[in-house]
């Protein structure tokens, strides 16, 4: 029987990390949705009764994509695609609007995000073109069609406006650097994110001065041993200037206000400390809430229900994208860094489980999950603890809601199924 | 390579992950301290602050129970306003008025609508107040003074400000503290400590409960009630004396630095400064530049001490031995300084020190103060005996006492005249308007009655103080309880409170019509010149009558000094002023009515407004039964 096979072959340590976040995510969940008023558990009228619901939910999902054949994936991925990205487009005229984003269809009881999903089957389609044995992603040409893969979706969801899930799908580049897109499109991308950063945070001056000192020093000290593209190198410095010239303009002219905001939030561009803390409790009133809540806990925290700030709610959103500094705020540095050590766990783990599949497809699927799951975990964790700005996105398995929670689990559960597949495979 | 970037990039991630959560949480960890937690607000239980009594149990200041109709104008629902306006009493278009106020003053902040109701209103409006939301009544407690007198000695308390809120954490925004007097001084026992009950409020400012169960909450105590010094009869007596006049009075009993009265003309009714119209009176009050009622002169009036200064001449000259009482000088009306004379009133001729302090001859104790100086081969060692006998009665210095201020006065030592003049470039001479205790030399009324003490005292005071029981305990601070000496002998004081006695006792002393029946008083007259400048010109103004003495002579019980500004010579005002509240003390009647009168009537108000009159005057009047006579008018209290 399939079933039972494959309660044996999975790796039980994901699913264990797995089920220990999904447990400290709800009581954190129920803790920072708790009143006095003393009601039931499963009251589905409040925020953690529901999310009981769609844990209860999620586990029928886990046993449906366990039963399904694992070739079926890699079968219908295209088909998957395609159904999301119609999903999608149909946000346009169908989609309901929550928070100014249309990004939900109203199924009654339930709002089903198909951006969720969309990740999900982005991850299966990257994961099948990469695979193919005609794809060859040395050649140019190939490189476009696999980012086009991730283009798609993202050009189909910044206009509802979500940008936060829309990051996500860049994420998924990991995969293909994986399979042996050149490194330098990486150095290329670190290159321009550090030249925006350094010119807004020391201006262009002092960014043209280190840029041409480092390649003078490199070509002085390495010449002899190394052969060094001297053109290309002194070309690309000299973009790299041009574009540190351009990034003032970019920033004062095609930002907005609020983006501009939190980069001087984010990076302390504002000098004026008077001016600094407005922004602090203005712009980044979110940020502030949830630092000081994640502060007061200190080493051990306050204790479960404790959270003077949690249950004030003092920290907007805590139940989803700030959930994290309920953590913080009750469980203290012990239960922040036991969530952070979870999280490390199972990525590495899930490292593991990728780089010993013999089936290319697996292998590439795995990197997709791996690339979605960190990049929330990544962004969502260091908004909250104040070292990345303000981009609302959810913390896996964490936050309230029933979309993400569903289609993490079953993008963690559609990969622990292959893996579990994967000496049969090779027969 | 590849695939431990991605590992390595996790484990990166995790590691700063860590570090940023232990700067946060370990190093950058402070436990929210209950009170700033945004989440938790205190509500406080305030106690009622202590009373404060005289020395014989006399009410002098305690609480009234004052109602406030407080409006959350965000949360007032549809009512009847006739109605309602009938219940509080007041009519429509106030009550629409005051409505509309607290609204521009915040929508979700309680404001007073009707303040201060009476016990009977509160009692009648207390229970159909729930019929209204968005109205409360809050029960406050305000000073109540059972006296119009001792402004100056009790203060006030108004709330606090930035400044306060900073020194100390104790303090919130609204709440009370005493300004001056025994309200700032003893405010840590008047106050008490207040109660505070913790609860938990969500971001929108609403109450969801207790904090913790309330296992935080602290039960207020109650503020001690405490007894001062001050003799209430006698300040209240000393006022009415003092109606119209400007000057200090301070009376202190010798044996235990006491002190029993403390005045200062003019004065105010300390109600003024309690309740709504407390700002209002109080910048009244504070921008009287003229009279400065909020000026206690009693401890801050810095002037020349006139005459009773030559106590201490005769004094320090005895100790230093340059004299004995059988010392003769001669008085020629005057006495030459260089080849100038300068006068003198005593009537002239031979004097000894008796004849010299009883008719207060200036060439005695300028030929005394000489000796004194002729002792020593240079003038700046005999300026440093000088002025450490002098200083030893507590004079040129801070007294210590438990007053919220005080001055210092001015005894010159040889750094001061070597500023003036250069090293070793005056001598005696320059300086000889000290030993009359004019020239150089300054004291404040509290300094000249502490003096007047340590004579009495045949040698030591106590440091003044108005303290006298906490909680009905007498205090036990031996700042206060121990004699500090002075250092002249006691042999010395006899022959010279002999002379201050015959001040009273022989015909030709200074204050010989001022005796009191069946008391020995010695007392000393004094009569300050004094200037002040009127249109850029030095104009000299009518003289300040001093007067310091101690009563009885040979166990004291009083010691008394009167400094009244203008008040001509010194059995003037001054000495009336002395004689009465002596007698007032110890016999707790007057006999001498006509003197009284004449002190109550009396006022030296048109003296005052001379020099801001823009016409030449006279000073030094002679006669004074034209003085003008103003019936007091009592300052109504307004609350």
């Amino acid at each position: 029987m399939a079933g039972k096979s494959v309660l044996k072959r999975i790796d039980w340590l994901t699913v264990f990390i797995f089920l220990a976040l999904l447990t400290i995510g709800w009581v954190n969940i129920y803790s920072s949705t708790f009143s006095n008023e003393g009601v039931s558990l499963f009251d589905f009228s409040t925020l953690h009764g529901k999310q009981l619901f769609f844990i209860g939910v999620t586990f029928a999902a886990i046993v449906l994509v366990l039963a399904l054949e694992a070739s079926f994936y890699e079968r219908f991925s295209s088909i998957l695609y395609i159904i999301a990205m119609i999903l999608l487009l149909g946000l346009y005229p169908f989609g309901k609007t929550i928070a100014g984003a249309t990004s939900w269809y109203d199924l009654g009881f339930f709002n089903l995000q198909p951006s969720e999903l969309a990740k999900v089957a982005t991850a299966l389609a990257l994961a099948k073109y990469l695979s193919d044995i005609q794809t060859d992603i040395r050649r140019r040409k190939d490189q476009l069609y696999a980012f086009l893969v991730l283009l798609i979706p993202v050009i189909l969801i910044v206009p509802q406006p979500d940008p936060g899930s829309a990051l996500v799908f860049f994420a998924m580049v990991f995969v293909i650097f994986r399979e042996g897109l050149p490194l330098y499109y990486l150095g290329f991308a670190i290159l321009t994110v550090l030249v925006f950063i350094t010119t807004l945070m020391f201006g262009t001056i002092w960014v043209t001065i280190f840029l041409v000192l480092f390649v003078i020093l490199f070509l002085l000290l390495k010449r002899k041993t190394f052969k060094v593209p001297i053109f290309p190198m002194i070309s690309i410095t000299v973009i790299a200037i041009l574009f540190s010239l351009s990034v003032n303009f970019v920033f004062n002219n095609v930002f907005e206000q609020r983006h501009r905001d939190r980069f001087s939030l984010w990076l302390r561009l504002e000098k004026d400390p008077v001016k600094l803390e407005k922004i602090r409790k203005t712009i980044g009133y979110n940020t502030y809430q949830s630092e000081k809540a994640i502060e007061s806990g200190g080493f051990f925290g306050k204790g479960f229900l404790e959270g003077t700030r949690t249950k004030g709610d003092f920290v907007p959103e805590q139940e989803t994208d700030y959930i994290f500094s309920t953590v913080g705020e009750e469980w203290g540095f012990v239960g922040t860094s036991t969530v952070v050590l979870l999280f490390t766990l199972m990525l590495l783990r899930l490292v593991y489980l990728a780089e010993r599949q013999k089936n290319p497809f697996s292998r590439m699927y795995g990197y997709g999950v791996i690339s979605i799951l960190f990049i929330h975990y990544f962004i969502n964790i260091g908004m909250v603890i104040g070292i990345l700005p303000t981009i609302g996105i959810p913390l896996p398995f964490f936050s309230y809601g029933g979309s993400g929670l569903l289609f993490f689990t079953i993008l963690l559960f559609i990969f622990l199924k292959l893996d579990s597949n994967r000496l049969k495979e090779g027969i | 390579m590849k695939k431990l970037l991605l590992s390595s990039i996790i484990v990166i991630i995790g590691l700063t992950f860590i570090g940023r959560l232990s700067y946060l949480q370990i190093f950058s960890f402070s436990a929210d301290q209950v009170m700033e937690d945004p989440a938790i607000k205190a509500i406080y239980d305030y106690p009622e602050r202590g009373y404060i009594y005289d020395r014989n149990n006399k009410l002098l200041v305690g609480n009234d129970p004052a109602y406030d109709v407080m409006v959350i104008p965000r949360e007032v629902k549809a009512l009847d306003t006739l109605e309602f306006c009938q219940l509080l009493d007041i009519e429509k278009e106030k009550f629409k008025k005051e409505l509309r106020r607290a609204r521009i003053y915040s929508p979700r902040l309680p404001s007073v609508l009707v303040p201060q109701l009476s016990k009977q209103d509160y009692a009648r409006l207390q229970e159909k107040m729930r019929r209204y939301p968005g109205f409360y009544i809050q029960k406050r407690s305000l000073r109540y003074y059972d006296t119009n007198a001792a402004a100056n000695v009790l203060g006030y308390i108004s709330e606090v400000n930035e400044r306060d809120l900073a020194k100390d954490p104790n303090y919130v925004q609204g709440e009370l503290t005493g300004r001056t007097g025994i309200e700032k001084v003893y405010e840590d026992t008047l106050r008490g400590s207040k109660g505070v009950q913790y609860i938990q409020k969500d971001r929108f400012n609403r109450d969801i409960g207790k904090y913790k169960d309330g296992i935080l909450d602290i039960q207020p105590v109650q503020g001690k009630e405490i007894h001062i010094t001050i003799d209430k009869e006698l300040q209240e007596y000393g006022e009415l004396l003092m109606n119209g006049k400007r000057g200090g009075v301070v009376a202190i009993e010798p044996s235990s630095g006491e002190i029993l009265t403390m005045i200062s003309g003019p004065t105010y009714n300390p109600s003024l400064l309690v309740g709504r119209k407390r700002s209002k009176n109080y910048s009244k009050l504070h921008y009287d530049t003229i009279s400065k009622p909020t000026f206690d002169r009693s401890i801050l009036a810095e002037s020349s001490p006139g005459s009773p200064f030559k106590t201490l001449m005769a004094l320090v000259a005895l100790q230093e031995g340059v004299i004995v009482p059988s010392t003769n000088f001669k008085c020629y009306n005057g006495f030459y300084v260089g080849r100038t004379l300068r006068g003198c009133h005593c009537g002239g001729g031979t004097r000894n020190m008796n004849v010299g302090i009883f008719k207060s001859c200036n060439a005695y104790f300028v030929n005394t103060f000489r000796k004194i100086y002729e002792k020593f081969p240079t003038t700046d060692e005999g300026q440093d005996v000088w002025s450490k006998h002098i200083e030893s009665f507590g004079l040129g210095n801070y007294l210590g006492s438990d007053l919220h201020t005080g001055r210092k006065g001015r005894i010159p030592t040889k750094e001061y005249y070597d500023k003036w003049y250069g090293d070793n470039r005056w001598s005696s001479s320059y300086i000889i308007s000290n030993a009359i205790g004019q020239g150089e030399v300054s004291v404040t009324p509290i300094q000249l009655a502490n003096m007047t003490a340590a004579i009495a005292n045949r040698g030591h005071y106590y440091t003044p103080h108005v303290i006298k029981k906490v909680a009905g305990k007498d205090i036990s601070i031996p700042d206060f309880t121990k004699p500090k000496y002075t250092t002249i002998d006691k042999k010395h004081f006899e022959p010279v409170i002999q002379g201050m006695a015959d001040v009273y006792r022989k015909k030709g002393g200074t204050a010989y019509y001022l005796q009191v029946p069946d008391i020995s008083i010695a007392g000393k007259t004094g009569t300050v010149e004094n200037y002040t400048i009127i249109d850029s010109v030095k104009t000299q103004l009518t003289d300040h009558s001093v007067f310091v003495a101690f009563a009885p002579v040979e166990n004291p019980k009083i010691a008394i000094a009167v400094y009244i500004e203008n008040g001509y010579y010194g059995g003037r005002y001054a000495g009336h002023i002395a004689s009465l509240l002596i007698e007032k003390y110890l016999k707790r009647e007057i006999t001498r009515k006509d003197l009284e009168k004449k002190m109550l009537e009396r006022t030296l108000e048109h003296e005052y407004a001379k020099p801001y009159s823009g016409m030449p005057f006279e000073i030094n009047e002679y006669d004074w039964s034209q003085h003008a006579i103003k019936p007091k008018t009592e300052e109504i209290p307004s609350k």
